[in-house]
């Protein structure tokens, strides 16, 4: 089940803003409701569902509602109507004693502009959520400490907030929201407000500190890159709507409509892409054959290499033609022409990094697992093409191209 | 067309009150005029010039060696000119009057901060209490609490606590909407956003308020003398009255010399403290 649950959650400002949800239920637009009744809608009939331990982006330009929108998942304000399930139980029928006990212990939140309480040192800062739980002096500390050092500022804690840099502060921030360890983490533009670089060292910091802790992370951007760089899937939101809700391929590769292309067409898709959709399956041979069938193999696919594998498919190395028909004539195996410091990559790297890799190498880039498992194979041609705007590298390059140069 | 008896209804209210509210009065102004009398026990208890040292030495304490220089020749002179025990009376009516009107003012403060109803109601009452004549409450003060220190204090509060209010208000409304925010999203109850964020992050402003409220109960010692309050007010008032440019002149200084070193020490004290958040 999923671990967050929106159900048709809405928000409407103005003096009657209950009596407009049932008008946008008939179809008033969101204009005609501005304009008839004075009452604003800020998020339309919001439903997502969020699944554990996932980055999930939310996406809009300024005024879309996503701010909003967040901000309903810990009642930092009020839905005017629809449902929130947190673990399947309904946010907005919890009285305040039971909605102080989620905000402290399973959903914390990073704020855009830090919101760090400049009276307090950094280390008070971190513990403030735990000190309102009124817990042990000493246990609250001691897990502060722990958040800080988690976040890299180990030995900071003395300082006072406007000592630190905005990308440090913004580190204090995310270890005051760590040490509560909370389920859920709410990211309301948490890195808007820093420098490109150093938010694209955030960026890599928060996707290093999820591998470790695995949170559901909700993360608003209004910045498509970030977006797509960190979330595993993205909501786009318009005008208080969600207009999409996928995987940053499928809001790439199938925008749901001209909104959202128009969104996304100016998007760099090699840093998107990743070396799985432009893998192909591999042409391999086990390593105890010999030069003769694996040059007949090659000849027979009209291929220039091989990927030698083991019984459990553990890439061992390849081979060229050149190599085996040499090895033919001296009599040598295949384990003695073995190429076995060919590039090898893993599947979720952006082709972006690829270039330089298929560029430089003499023989096919290997696709491998944790386990060095042989997963594909990428040929120069084929990350050219994915950059072009085909969706399946496996329809542009012919089956036998599987060589380079 | 015919005038509303507004002059007879507030007559009617207030003789009203005298009849049915004697009992606490007299509490109150028991309790105002122990606290007056504590604090000029208090004063009068060291030599002026022990006094004096003390002065200087928390001068310097809580400000620079100039502030230190200016209260100690201040009050050197106070006594060579022979208003000392003026001076101690006048200090306990401030320092009460000020007590009070924090002690009412900051939670009132509060109160308008967290509720619209409240502002909307204290708001017009405090400008009402700011601008309507010092003499007009004086009277019915003098009615209830008779004469003497009490009704003195009593004005002052009246006329002093407005800037305790209004800048409590202010202070906590200056407060960033994120930290507030942030405070209630780490599951803050009312009570911990208000004593662990709001009121430290407003504490500058609300002693800008505390400052000014101090300075307008001092500015109300003159018209306390009118209705029996001793201190320096009486003097500045029977120098007048008598025509005694020298006198008064020497007892007007003494005020001044009082306001400056009062402002100043508690415009050092929260100084000191830089840490602010807005």
């Amino acid at each position: 089940m999923s671990i967050l649950q929106l159900q048709k959650v809405s928000k409407l400002f103005g003096a009657h803003a209950d009596s407009c949800v049932e008008l946008l239920e008939q179809g008033w637009t969101k204009e005609r409701i501005a304009k008839e009744k004075s009452v604003t809608v800020g998020v339309n009939r919001v439903s997502l569902s969020i699944e554990e331990s996932e980055i999930f982006v939310i996406m809009g330009l300024s005024g879309s509602g996503k701010s909003t929108l967040v901000r309903m998942l810990n009642r930092l304000i009020e839905p005017t109507s629809g449902e929130i399930l947190v673990h399947g139980k309904d946010l907005m029928k919890m009285n305040k004693e039971q909605l102080r006990k989620v905000r402290r212990q399973t959903i914390s939140m990073v704020f855009q502009k830090f919101a760090l309480f400049p009276h307090r040192t950094v280390l008070e800062n971190v513990e403030y959520g735990l000190e309102v739980q009124k817990k042990d002096k000493k246990l609250r500390r001691d897990k502060a400490a722990k958040s800080l050092e988690l976040v890299g500022l180990k030995g900071w804690g003395d300082k006072s907030p406007d000592e630190l840099s905005g990308g440090m502060q913004q580190r204090v921030g995310l270890a005051r929201a760590l040490a509560n360890d909370p389920e859920i983490l709410l990211m309301d533009e948490a890195f808007s407000a820093l420098d490109p670089l150093i938010r694209r060292d955030m960026q890599d910091e928060l996707l290093d500190l999820q591998e470790k802790m695995k949170k559901t992370i909700i993360f608003i951007t209004h910045d498509l890159d970030e977006a797509l760089r960190i979330g595993d899937r993205i909501a786009l939101m318009k005008d208080g709507s969600v207009v999409q809700v996928g995987t940053p391929e499928e809001i790439l590769t199938q925008p749901a409509n001209a909104y959202v292309e128009r969104f996304v067409e100016d998007v760099d898709l090699s840093k998107v892409l990743t070396a799985s959709h432009v893998m192909r399956r591999p042409e391999t041979i086990m390593a105890d054959r010999g030069p003769r069938v694996a040059l007949e193999l090659m000849r027979e696919r009209g291929i220039s290499n091989l990927f030698v594998v083991d019984r459990a498919k553990r890439m061992l190395g390849v081979i060229t033609a050149e190599d085996a028909s040499a090895a033919m004539r001296v009599g040598q195996s295949l384990e003695d022409i073995l190429i076995v410091d060919g590039p090898r990559v893993q599947p979720d790297v952006v082709i972006n990094e690829l270039f330089e890799i298929t560029s430089l190498a003499k023989v096919p880039l290997a696709v491998v697992d944790d386990q060095n498992r042989l997963l594909g194979v990428i040929v120069r041609g084929a990350v050219l093409g994915a950059l072009a705007g085909e969706n399946s590298s496996k329809e542009v390059i012919p089956d036998a191209e599987n060589t380079t140069g | 067309m015919q005038k509303i008896p507004l002059d007879e209804w507030v007559q009617t209210l207030v003789n009203w009150m005298e009849d049915h509210l004697t009992v606490l009065f007299n509490i109150i102004s028991a309790v105002i005029e122990g606290i007056v009398k504590g604090f000029t026990w208090l004063f009068m208890l060291p030599h002026p010039f022990l006094f004096i040292i003390i002065l200087g030495i928390l001068a310097f304490l809580v400000g620079r060696l100039s502030l230190t220089l200016f209260s100690v020749i201040g009050f050197l002179l106070i006594y060579n000119l022979g208003y000392w025990s003026q001076t101690m009376d006048t200090l306990s009516l401030v320092i009460t009057s000020a007590l009070i009107s924090v002690v009412l003012g900051i939670p009132l403060g509060i109160w308008c901060a967290y509720s619209k109803g409240a502002s909307r109601i204290i708001t017009p009452l405090l400008d009402f209490m700011q601008t309507m004549p010092a003499f007009v409450y004086l009277l019915p003060a003098v009615t209830f609490f008779s004469l003497g220190v009490v009704p003195g204090v009593i004005a002052s509060v009246i006329f002093a606590i407005p800037p305790t209010i209004r800048l409590t208000l202010l202070g906590i409304q200056q407060v960033s909407g994120e930290l507030t925010e942030a405070a209630d999203a780490f599951g803050s109850t009312s009570g911990q956003k208000l004593f662990k964020v709001q009121l430290p992050l407003a504490l500058p402003t609300l002693m800008a308020g505390v400052n000014q409220t101090i300075m307008l109960s001092l500015s109300m010692v003159v018209i306390a003398s009118m209705i029996g309050a001793q201190g320096i007010g009486a003097e500045v008032y029977r120098a007048v009255t008598q025509l005694q440019i020298g006198k008064g002149f020497e007892a007007g200084l003494v005020v001044v010399i009082l306001a400056i070193v009062l402002d100043r020490f508690t415009q050092r004290l929260f100084k000191s403290d830089k840490k602010r958040g807005r």
